[in-house]
Formats: C-alpha cells, structure tokens, sequence
C-alpha cells in the first residue's frame, strides 16, 4: 500500500518531454505558416460520432471546431442502441464513442478498424490501464469482466479477432473512464452505508433502484450478492448458468417483495429519482450524483469496502472510414489527448487517458481536489461555471488512486452473455 | 371481339383502381409482418444477431417460460382495468355531450375541449404525472398538508395505478369520438317515444341507448384494446420500468439485441391481440351497424 503516499502525478521535466513539446511547437508553426490558400481550397471534414453522450459536450466539439477546422456532430444513443446502430449500421458514423464491454459484440461484427497506434502522438502517455493492465505504479488491474486490456488490441488493421497481447492496432483509444458504485441521499438515509448489500436491505424497500442496461446492471447485482454472502462467483465478470440463475433468483424475489421503487436506463432518469427522493440508494454514474448536487440536494457517490466497478470508454474507427476522414478522426483523437478535453473531462469527475497533458490544463486547485482527493483550498467550478464544491470538501472516495485501486470488476459481455440477458428480461418482466 | 375487350376492360379497371392502396399495403404492412415471421424462426448469438435458419428455439423458450404467462396475464388485467374506465368514462362524457348540451355550437365547443390534450405529445403527458404524484409530489404533499395522511402514499406512482391512470388519460378520447358519433345518430323520436311509453331514465339506458351506441363502443374497445396490448411507453414512465407488459419485454429484446426471440414475442403479441378483435367483432357486428 505504499503506493498510496507518494504523489504519482509529481511530473518531473525530463528530456523526453522537453523534446516532445518542442517538436508539438514546431509542428504547430509549421502547420500555422502553410499557404493559406490551400487551407482554404478545401471544405471542412464533418465526423459524426455515435456514443452514449458521457462525454458529448457541446464545448469540445465548438473547440474542435475552433482549432482543427473538424466539425464534431454528436449523435447521441442509449447504450444498447451504440452496439446495435455498430453491427447494423456502421457507415451511419465516422467515430464510435463505444463502451469498452460493447466491442465484445462490435468486434465480430468485423465493423471495426484497428487504430495504428504509430499515429497515436500520446501513445506512450496513455495509462497503462488499456495498455498493460496495471495501474501506473505496476499493480495489476482487476481483470474480472470485460477489463480494457482484454478488448484494447486487435490481431491486425483489418481483423475480428482479439489479440492477447499488445499490438500495433488498438480497438479503441481511451477517453473516459471511472469507478462506479451506489449513490445515496445521506440526509434520507442518516447512518453510514459500507457495502453492497445495503442495496437489498429491507429497511430501504421501495426506495431503491439498479439500472437496467444488463451488461452493467449484472455486475452491480453480483456485487451485491457476493458482499450479502449469498454466491461466492468464480469470476463475476463471467458467471456460469448456475450463478446467473442463482443471481437473478435473489434480484426477481427482491423484486417481488417490492424493494425496487424503479429500474433505470439513461442519465437523467437516475437523476430524477435521486433528486425527488424517490429513491434514496441506486446503481449511479458519476456526473448523475454531480447533477443532483447541483440541483441543491445533498447527495454522495458512495465508497463501498467490497470496491467498485468500473467501466472505461473510449473513440473507435468504423471500417468504411478512409482518406480525409480518416486522417481527420486521427487528428481528433491526437487532439483529444492533448490536455485541453481532458482537463474539461477530469472536471466533470471523470478519468481520462492521458493524464500528464490534463494536468497541464487544470489548475493546482482542481488537480488536487479531482485527482489526489486533497481538501479544495478554492472553490471548485464545474466547466459551465457553477460551483460545485465549497472549499475544505473533499471529492468522495478520494484520490485516483484510491478508487481505481479499489476496482473490484469492470463492465462485461460474458460468455453466457445469451442466457443472461434472456434471464435479465424475464427478471425486468417478473 | 370489341365486347369481348370492353368486359375485359371494366373487370380490370376496379382491379387497377384497387393497385395503390393494395401495394402500400404490400409493401409497407404484409412485407413486414412475413419478415417479423420469418425472422421470429432465426437463430442468434450475441456476436451475430441474425443467423437464418428454420428452429423452434425461440418459440420453446418464449411458450416455455412461466414468465411469458404472467406477463400476458398482466398485459390483459391492465387492458382490461383500461377499457372498463375509459368505456364508463368515455360513455358518460358523450351521452352528457350528445342528449344534455342542447345547443350544437356548445356541443361542439366542449367537444374541441375533450381533444385539448391532444395539442401536447403522448410523451409529455405521460411525463407530466411524475411531478404530481411521486413521493415528494404535488398530490402526496397536498394529502399530507390536510392531514389525510402521515407517509407519502407510495403507490401513486410507479404502480400499476399509474400506469392505468395513465392510459385512461390517453385514451379516453378514442371512445368519446365513436360513441358520441354513434349517439349522434340514434333517432331522437325513438327516446321521446320511450318516454311516453313511460319507460325510466335507466329503461331507455338499457335498452335503447347501450344498444344503439354499440358499434361506437366496439370501435372504442378496438382503438384501447391494441393501443394497451402494443403500449410500452406508459409502462415504462409511470410504472417505473418494473411493470410487466409484453410491448416493454418486446422492447427490452430489442435493445438487448435479440432480434429472434423479439420476433417471436411479436407474432405471438399479434396473434393474441387479433383474437381478441375477432371475439369482438363477434358479439358487435360493426359493420352492419354502420
């Protein structure tokens, strides 16, 4: 656990980097001083990128805009409608914002191009989560479900197949990624809340919910159950038929007896229930709990002792792409990396690939409070410019460290993936 | 020979006439429901979502499965709760537009009324109960101001209540506008008759009005009856996503990406809902009627 005291984000200047800035400058004078005319003589590149909308904001795309002449159109789906729109429709975008469990099913689907990770200019930067499966200090990332590392690489450019170890063609380039765990209304709640399996404690009958989106909603069930004592799974992120069954046994009798107040799919339907108090404990993303902060009622996004889960999502390249699009998508994504989106990404609680460039974009004030968990000394503003957090308090669950250490499993298409989403349905419908 | 093609001729022309609509018809409705067919006997797999091939698989699962029952036995009470309401509420409004409004341009002001909500989308006025009903909602908080109530009354919302309520606040207008139209009409001698023959309020109820607004209420059932048995948005919104209907299962395949089974749940759906029709076209022949 020694890790944990010294600061990992203490960058020191070496030569590398002072080479690497040096070469960016260049390359941006040289880019500034090309003949205007031929800059001119062509129009826009246009990309549509299909994602669920975690990380579509209005701002990045208007900056975009702004600094590398791409026009970013955002076409924003529920979960479930990424994949589908992925394996059916594929030329109807020229990025993927996709969920790293989704490429279990895109994949196949041979829908997907390999990302030539020699145009990455971050590729080095990259956290060593999608790359090597560790944390930055060398620990080992948890691996049950479907961890980053299992999905990142492909076999070829042009391929189907999953690659066991690194390659030069990655599925896709990170952007954001978090830890997850139950949000709650403390001032409903008044006591502590340690674990998992206070999700299905009676005491909260009719006032709780769990997300409906399978591939994420099984993983929170299975935290539960395992912290109730009730399965010990071999690996969560990949059950047997029998452990599904015995899962969604306890979910449909839970059910049943009326502790579910409602099942959600979207964002903002975690908010509404969160902020009408409706609910006081469910299955939560990050900037949901934010919202609800924002809208003045208390809310905290809860550190439970059995860990969390997490998920991981980043930018893909369909097959059709090609020429300038193709050279625009790369330059976009070299952007994306840059420190600009994610300093405007790490404000909204998220993680982001790169996170040496970031810090060069945040103040000393937030990089402390978002990314080392220390008590903010200034108030802390969200990226539309209200406060969120007053000085002295501390973002919940700590330091990066701290809660992507803790990760106990990650989003995940199993095996079984079939059978489980069939028994989820029927659970939905009991 | 000229005879022979004029016949020829007339025979074709209703047939020509006929074309249009027959391929729309074709095109955008039969063609779908044989590919909703044909793709309810596919097989899949999570990588690979249509796999053409002839199996019963989906069909086993789906007729198999104890959960199938339940909720089509859920779809039904709540399509029944939803007619019996929007029928008794329905009736009551067009006999008060129709035999008590006596002057025709307030009939017609207070039926444009009726279709007000019809300005906003279903959506919207699904949504706008949330506010008033939740634990924290508008209704729960007058309760408790009175002192009726101590505890927020918890089933108002995301309940079976709300989702009936629901539809009887969409769709009570599809049965005032046949049945009012049907009382429309009934010959008012015939009630005046009645009258004199001394029959009561409730004897020209039962015996003259009920049966002469038949087919308005039939045609009502019809419009309720399929907008219930394919709905899953009102389920969805108001009660919670946890009340089981078979348009929300069908959905939820959907999205999971099971196209398959999805297809078979929508043959089946189908099968059940065009049942139910015929029944009913049994016991009011609409058409006749008309």
């Amino acid at each position: 656990m020694s890790y944990r005291k010294r600061s990992p984000f203490s960058t020191v200047y070496t030569r590398r980097d002072f080479v690497k800035t040096t070469a960016l400058a260049g390359t941006a004078a040289a880019v500034s001083s090309f003949p205007a005319p031929f800059v001119h003589a062509q129009e826009a590149v246009t990309l549509r990128i299909a994602g669920t909308g975690v990380n579509a904001f209005n701002e990045l795309a208007e900056r975009a805009l702004e600094e590398l002449g791409i026009n970013i159109e955002y076409i924003v789906l529920t979960s479930d409608d990424v994949v589908t729109r992925a394996i059916t429709q594929p030329t109807s975008f020229d990025m993927i914002d996709s969920e790293y469990w989704m490429l279990a099913k895109i994949v196949p689907s041979g829908n997907l191009k390999g990302m030539d990770v020699s145009r990455i200019q971050y590729y080095d930067d990259i956290v060593p989560i999608f790359t090597r499966g560790e944390l930055p200090d060398g620990t080992q990332m948890a691996r049950q479900g479907t961890a980053p590392i299992k999905v990142s690489y492909l076999t070829a450019e042009e391929s189907s197949t999953f690659a066991e170890e690194p390659t030069n063609f990655m599925t896709l380039i990170p952007t954001v990624y978090n830890a997850d765990t139950l949000g709650i209304r403390p001032d409903l709640i008044n006591r502590p809340i340690e674990s998992w399996a206070e999700l299905l404690n009676p005491e909260f009958a009719g006032k709780t919910a769990i997300l409906d989106i399978p591939s994420i909603g099984i993983m929170d069930a299975a935290m539960v159950c395992e912290s109730l004592g009730e399965i010990q799974y071999g690996d969560k992120g990949n059950m047997t038929r029998d452990e599904i069954d015995r899962t969604m046994a306890i979910l449909t009798q839970a059910k049943r007896d009326g502790q579910f107040r409602a099942f959600w799919k979207e964002f903002n339907e975690s908010v509404t229930l969160m902020a009408s108090g409706e609910v006081v404990i469910q299955s939560m993303w990050s900037p949901a709990v934010t919202a609800v902060r924002q809208q003045g009622v208390p809310c905290v996004y809860q550190p439970l002792r059995e860990g969390y889960r997490a998920w991981a999502s980043g930018l893909g390249i369909p097959s059709h792409l090609s020429g300038r699009q193709l050279d625009a998508a790369y330059e976009f994504i070299n952007w994306y990396l840059s420190g600009w989106v994610g300093a405007f990404l790490n404000r909204q609680g998220y993680y982001t690939a790169v996170l040496s460039t970031a810090r060069e974009n945040m103040t000393e004030n937030e990089w402390n409070f978002w990314m080392e968990g220390e008590p903010a000394a200034e108030p802390i503003v969200s990226p539309t410019g209200t406060v969120i957090e007053e000085p002295g308090a501390v973002r919940d669950g700590g330091s990066f460290w701290e809660r992507m250490g803790a990760v106990a499993c990650w989003n995940s298409v199993m095996d079984e993936d079939r059978y489980m989403v069939r028994k989820w349905n029927e659970f939905i419908a009991a | 020979m000229t005879a022979l093609r004029q016949t020829a001729v007339t025979k074709a022309v209703p047939l020509l006439q006929a074309l249009p609509l027959a391929a729309i018809l074709i095109a955008f409705f039969v063609g779908p429901v044989l590919l909703v067919v044909a793709v309810s006997f596919f097989d899949y797999q999570t990588w690979d979502i249509l796999i053409p091939d002839f199996i019963l698989y989906n069909y086993e699962i789906l007729l198999g499965s104890e959960t199938t029952y339940r909720t089509y036995l859920n779809t039904a009470k709540l399509c029944l709760l939803a007619w019996f309401f929007t029928l008794t509420i329905g009736f009551t409004i067009a006999y008060f537009l129709a035999f008590h409004v006596r002057s025709v341009p307030l009939q017609i002001g207070l039926f444009l009324l009726c279709t007000i909500p019809f300005w906003t989308s279903n959506i919207i006025r699904t949504i706008s109960w949330i506010p008033l009903l939740g634990r924290e909602g508008l209704v729960n908080q007058g309760l408790m101001g009175v002192g009726i109530v101590s505890e927020p009354v918890e089933w108002l919302l995301y309940s079976e209540f709300a989702v009936i309520l629901g539809y009887v606040h969409l769709y009570t207008l599809f049965m005032i506008v046949p049945i009012f139209n049907s009382m429309l009409r009934i010959d008012r001698a015939v009630i005046e008759a009645a009258r004199d023959a001394g029959a009561s309020g409730f004897q020209i109820l039962r015996h003259i009005l009920l049966p002469l607004s038949k087919p308005g209420m039939a045609i009502g059932t019809i419009f309720v009856v399929a907008l219930v048995m394919g709905d899953f948005f009102t389920v969805d919104v108001l009660g919670g996503a946890k009340v089981a209907s078979v348009g929300k299962t069908i959905v939820n395949e959907l999205g999971y990406l099971q196209y398959p089974p999805a297809a078979a749940n929508a043959v089946v759906l189908t099968i059940v809902t065009i049942l139910l029709i015929v029944a009913l076209m049994r016991i009011v022949n609409i058409r006749k009627e008309l």
